[in-house]
């Protein structure tokens, strides 16, 4: 009987970076065979690798536990999903289910949620790049235009002008709410009086109605107060529209940008350590709400555009190792058969990146590259992972959000996504690319077929 | 290619290189591969008696062991 057998491997002791926060370091470590109660090996075999798999308990799940983060606090809320987070129909219509309305930012993503079912009075148009087509249709579905600039103004004038009803507008505001960085490029800005400007116009624009104020603060915004202040500036707006133009606003569009659990690039503590909870935004949300003067009767629909906080949880990518070589600094490598091509949030976080296998014996630290001939193509820049070989499966936690809509289609085509279902039955809601898709818009000069 | 005379192992899998100040941490197979090259036998013999002991197929044994001394190259705990 022979001995089992693991790679002999060799780690350099770097004194000085130990870490008192252990399970940091340990927490890639642990093998995870099944994702959503499903068996990783069973899913890769039956629809291939690598594989992106979407829970949808977990997606029911999230936007559960935000309504009663928010609805708990403040009586009128309303959650807008945030196609571009993953527009995925599936996934748009779980949400859609769950109460959610669309929030898009394209011509494109509207005729995505039209035909999800989305009504169009449900159906809130943001983005900085809306045609004079996108604006119609817009205004022949109903849906609220997101006013981005003055130009976007007079060109929605234009679309207005002799419609049977007025077309539905919210004025979108930035401001400042304490953050570091300041996103200013999308709407009017709020200090220098900007959106006062453009509220006044719209509501004096007898094609236009005023229906709402909307701000966005950022992405993957880690202060809970920075939404107290938002809230309270917007309330204040939307009170002074009531005050000096008799102007009733019927919500309040906070935006998205809440985190979720995955760890930025550069934190020395992991996500689920630093990220606060839904409930602390929910808190200082009610509270500069509750407090800025509505009367009870009078109080503003809250609506949120939450993305990532609702998605990222559910999705895995499920993967498979194709080598791993030894770099001249004494590095272990090991290529992947996904890369940043799938992974696109691989720019952005540290993957929690768990291998399959349970007995793969001692973790070292390991480069985990993609399978793309370019440099850039790291999945992690370190990991500490069991010896792995080829053959050796790997799952990637929360990638739900962007991954399934920034992904590119370059050097490999695009693999299979599926849905876990309530009841455990996987379907797939996106099949694997071919290269006959792939090819499909190409065309051929004559002279050179 | 032998292990530098100065290279200190412990049972336990420990490594400190004197010369440079580095230690490392070697799992078992690593600190038996150190071992056997201190007592000064060649790969082809050290190849051999693994594959004798341990549940692996030769060409995984190979790679293993290529990329391993690829690795005491790089950490310069080999003879020039």
């Amino acid at each position: 009987m022979k001995l089992p057998y693991e790679r002999p491997t060799l780690r350099r002791l770097t004194a000085g970076t130990l870490s008192k926060f252990g399970p940091q370091a340990g927490a890639g470590v642990r093998p995870v065979a099944e994702v959503a109660g499903a068996s990783v090996p069973a899913l890769l075999a039956q629809f291939g690798s690598p594989l992106f798999v979407l829970s949808e308990r977990q997606l029911r799940r999230s936007a559960q536990a935000l309504r009663r983060s928010f609805g708990t606090r403040y009586p009128r809320v309303q959650l807008a999903w945030s196609y571009k987070t993953n527009y995925l129909n599936a996934v748009c219509r779980v949400f859609h289910q769950e109460g959610a309305w669309a929030e898009v930012v394209s011509g494109f993503e509207l005729e995505k949620a039209l035909g999800n079912g989305v009504p169009g009075h449900h159906i809130l148009f943001n983005g900085p790049s809306k045609t004079a087509a996108d604006l119609a249709r817009a205004a022949e579905v109903d849906a609220v235009v997101h006013l981005d600039s003055f130009d976007e103004l007079r060109a929605l004038l234009a679309v207005a002008a002799g419609r049977p009803r007025p077309v539905r507008v919210a004025v979108r505001v930035n401001l400042d709410a304490g953050l570091p960085q300041r996103w200013d490029r999308f709407g009017f800005n709020l200090e220098n009086g900007q959106a006062w400007q453009a509220v006044q116009q719209v509501a004096a624009a007898p094609d236009l109605a005023l229906v709402g104020l909307h701000c966005h603060l950022g992405t993957f915004v880690l202060e809970p107060a920075a939404y107290g202040t938002a809230a309270a500036k917007l309330a204040a707006l939307a009170q002074r529209a009531t005050h000096e133009l008799h102007q009733t606003i019927d919500y309040l569009d906070l935006g998205g940008g809440f985190p979720s659990l995955n760890t930025l690039k550069g934190s020395y503590l992991p996500g689920p350590d630093l990220v606060p909870d839904l409930d602390e935004y929910a808190a200082a949300v009610a509270e500069a709400l509750l407090g800025a003067g509505f009367a009870p009767e009078a109080l503003p629909l809250l609506v949120l555009e939450a993305g990532r906080a609702l998605v990222d949880e559910a999705g895995y990518l499920l993967g498979t190792v194709l080598a791993t070589k030894q770099l001249p600094d004494g590095r272990r490598a090991t290529v992947l058969d996904f890369g940043v091509n799938l992974l696109f949030t691989a720019y952005w976080y540290d993957h929690l990146i768990s291998p399959v296998r349970a007995d793969a014996g001692r973790p070292e630290p390991t480069v985990l590259y993609g399978p793309l001939c370019m440099n850039i193509d790291v999945v992690r820049e370190t990991a500490l992972l069991p010896p792995l070989g080829p053959g050796d499966q790997l799952v990637v936690h929360r990638v739900g959000a962007y991954n399934m809509s920034q992904w590119q289609q370059f050097i490999t085509l695009r693999p299979n996504v599926i849905l876990l279902d309530l009841q455990g039955n996987s379907h797939i809601i996106r099949e694997a690319e071919t290269l006959e898709y792939v090819q499909q818009p190409e065309r051929v000069p004559e002279h050179l077929l | 290619m032998p292990l530098k005379k100065n290279i200190a192992t412990s049972e336990a899998g420990f490594v400190f290189n004197p010369a440079t100040g580095d230690s490392f941490a070697a799992n078992p197979l690593a600190a038996e591969v150190l071992k056997l090259l201190q007592a000064g036998h060649d790969l082809a013999a050290i190849r051999a008696q693994l594959l004798e002991r341990y549940d692996v197929p030769a060409h995984q044994l190979q790679h293993d062991l290529d990329d391993f001394i690829w690795q005491l190259t790089s950490f310069q705990l080999l003879e020039e």
